[in-house]
């Protein structure tokens, strides 16, 4: 199959699951109020110290980020389980890796859009000043995304058909995005901070290795994860 | 579908190649444990408490090596769908497992009463924790699919990524540690304390291949069983 | 045939002889069998039901000809490619319409058809006449989540008709449909088979697909047994 024809194949896809997304706006919007409680629980939990607060925002927007996004990791296999889509998505022919691509790039979207608002809304509640440096800031949030969905989308694929999918996704998930919300906190924290530009620079270093290698690692075992 | 292993795999040959070598690790270790103790001097700082290394040590190295075995069978599966690779795969996960809780175990006990407290986020023991739960993953991913042919390739997927990330999470959580200064790990490189290594090295080595083997010899007399039990039901119909 | 009819059921003439060959077809869930020694030959141009009561494995033996499920003993070949090591050349001649019409609720009717040819690379001019003749033309912006049953399931015939397909494995195709309903759903059969297709159908009951029906076998406890009657092929 042409490259061509799996990447129409995969904007396909991704415009599929947008459209469904955009028509019941119920899980963008009560995703993204769950990420924004959580991180209000954050602020109950940590405050109302101005300095502790300010010192965990980083670490509160990435948390917010992580459980908030499991929900609509999971909520995008959904929509092919409920009417036993799946099949006849398989079924369509060339690479079934065009659907991780479209639903990488589906999920990107929704969690991105998740992260911008999260982040605002922590920059008001826990009292941080925006960082002059803030394209770096960009910088990071977006490579934390990529890792963040790459992986999410791919579990979520094995969590979402398997007994126990609520606890799976998040069992799987957590230890292996560790090195992603360890060097997304601490770069966040960094640039937050007005902190020296090297630290958040050998994060972000780490971030792109990261994620580069897990974008091929899934898309190469994502055949043998999708079948039935 | 998953090339099936046979019963004739299963049997007698190379039990007794297998009880041999079972012998000779358990002589082995046992030797290297008592050579180590003996010959090493206690520490100026901890005492005879320094001996944990000698099992904590060559543990925690071998929590590295079992996860290479996990990837190895799992690509391995990946490519050839057979079914000795799965349960060499599942295995080597187990095995991994088990040595990761026993770092872990034996890193606290020796850190109460060098540092006071039960757990410092040293950056070892902290990756060692998360290689643990990551091997939880792959585990509770075998043991909540019923299909066997899903079951095989699902874990073999995890598994592989879980192993890919192993020096990643270690690299990352030790930055994150020297940010924030922490006291490290006891010393290994002191050279009174080598010969006891390597010896044990070595000992954790054979310990772990052997328990390998072991577990895999175990799963392909469960499968064997299995597969006769569902020949017999389906009425002597033959294999493709 | 006319080549540049948006609704050609282009079909060329079959490489083999058989379109649909079951050998010793076996697979179990969990410990018991479902399926267990299937036999089945199906000729191009040839349309054969499948009675079973629930359970009897009827939808299995669709799945794995669909390449969706793999046999755990025997084989099956369609159009003569094996369904486990040829699943890709299977798939691009494959016509597979599961109970569950397996649309995306949130989304028009009109924007399925337009996913499903995408996804198929067909062009886009070939929607509409598809809308019309499954008489969903009207409806064609409503949510699939707002149509009835009736209506997903000519819907789902819609997106088939789109896929132009050389084997048809249709999993009980009448459900929910009115005499109309019926009556398109055996015009469409008809026409597949007219342009070279054979079709297997997963039946609940005989009566709605008789017109079009060469025969039928009855799966009892996962195999075939052999049926009372045998229909006679209606005239066309």
């Amino acid at each position: 199959m042409s490259m061509r024809a799996e990447w129409r194949r995969a904007r396909a896809i991704a415009w599929k699951d947008l459209t469904a997304e955009r028509r019941s706006k119920a899980q963008f919007n009560g995703v993204l109020a769950l990420a924004l409680t959580i991180l209000v629980m954050f602020g109950f939990a940590l405050g109302p110290d101005a300095q502790a607060i300010g010192d965990a925002a980083a670490g509160a927007i990435w948390l917010a980020a992580l459980f908030a996004g499991v929900l609509a990791f999971n909520r995008s296999y959904q929509t092919e389980l409920d009417g036993g889509a799946l099949e006849h998505l398989l079924l369509y022919p060339g690479s079934r890796r065009s659907i991780l691509a479209g639903k990488l790039m589906a999920n990107f979207a929704f969690v991105g859009a998740m992260l911008a608002v999260v982040v605002v809304a922590a920059i008001v509640l826990f009292h941080v000043q925006v960082p002059a440096r803030w394209p770096a800031l960009v910088g990071i949030l977006f490579l934390g995304a990529v890792g963040l969905t790459t992986l999410g989308t791919f579990y979520a694929a094995i969590a979402s058909r398997s007994r126990a999918r609520e606890v799976l996704l998040p069992l799987l998930l957590f230890p292996m995005l560790v090195p992603v919300l360890l060097a997304a906190m601490e770069a966040t924290k960094a640039l937050l901070g007005g902190n020296a530009m090297s630290d958040a620079g050998a994060w972000a270093r780490l971030l792109l290795v990261f994620d580069v290698i897990f974008l091929v690692a899934t898309f190469l075992v994502f055949e043998s994860v999708i079948e039935a | 579908m998953t090339h099936a292993v046979s019963l004739s795999a299963a049997s007698a040959t190379g039990t007794a190649r297998r009880s041999w070598f079972g012998w000779f690790t358990l002589v082995f270790l046992v030797f290297s444990q008592v050579t180590a103790i003996l010959i090493s001097p206690p520490d100026r700082d901890m005492g005879d408490l320094q001996k944990i290394m000698y099992v904590h040590v060559p543990a925690a190295w071998m929590t590295m090596l079992a996860p290479l075995a996990l990837l190895a069978f799992g690509v391995r599966y990946l490519f050839t769908h057979r079914e000795e690779d799965d349960l060499l795969a599942a295995a080597s996960g187990e095995v991994a497992l088990v040595f990761a809780g026993l770092t872990l175990a034996l890193g606290m006990i020796w850190g109460r009463p060098t540092w006071g407290v039960w757990w410092t986020w040293d950056p070892r023991l902290t990756s060692t924790l998360v290689l643990f739960l990551i091997l939880a993953g792959y585990l509770s991913i075998r043991a909540l699919i019923d299909d066997r042919d899903q079951r095989a390739q699902w874990s073999a997927a995890v598994g592989v990524l879980g192993a890919i990330n192993v020096p990643i999470v270690y690299m990352s959580v030790r930055w994150w540690r020297t940010i924030h200064q922490i006291q490290s790990s006891p010393a290994t490189v002191d050279p009174a304390y080598v010969i006891g290594l390597r010896l044990n090295a070595f000992a954790f080595l054979f310990v772990m291949i052997y328990f390998i083997r072991r577990r895999r010899d175990a799963f392909v007399l469960e499968r064997a069983a299995e597969h006769a039990g569902e020949a017999a039901a389906l009425g002597g119909l033959s294999r493709e | 045939m006319s080549l540049d009819t948006p609704m050609s059921l282009v079909t060329e003439a079959p490489r083999s002889e058989v379109a649909i060959e079951v050998t010793n077809l076996a697979r179990r869930f969990g410990t018991s069998w479902v399926l267990r020694g299937i036999q089945l030959t199906v000729a191009p141009r040839e349309v054969v039901g499948v009675l079973g009561a629930n359970g009897s494995g009827k939808s299995t033996l669709l799945r794995i000809l669909a390449t969706l499920l793999r046999p755990h003993a025997g084989g099956a070949r369609v159009c003569g490619h094996d369904v486990v090591r040829e699943a890709h050349e299977v798939r691009s001649e494959l016509g597979y319409l599961a109970h569950s019409p397996g649309l995306y609720e949130d989304l028009t009717a009109r924007e399925n058809l337009e996913f499903a040819a995408r996804m198929l690379d067909r062009d886009a001019a070939e929607i509409d006449p598809v809308l019309t003749r499954v008489g969903l033309l009207g409806v064609a912006h409503r949510q699939v989540r707002g149509m009835s049953a009736g209506m997903q399931r000519r819907l789902a015939f819609g997106r088939l008709m789109l896929v132009r397909p050389r084997v048809l494995l249709l999993d009980e195709p009448y459900s929910n449909l009115d005499t109309d309903g019926i009556a398109l759903v055996n015009e469409l059969i008809a026409e597949w088979v007219d342009a070279g297709a054979a079709a297997l159908v997963v039946l609940h009951e005989l009566a709605p697909a008789e017109p079009v029906l060469d025969r039928t076998v009855v799966l009892v406890d996962g195999r075939f047994a052999t049926p009372p009657l045998s229909l006679a092929r209606s005239a066309r």
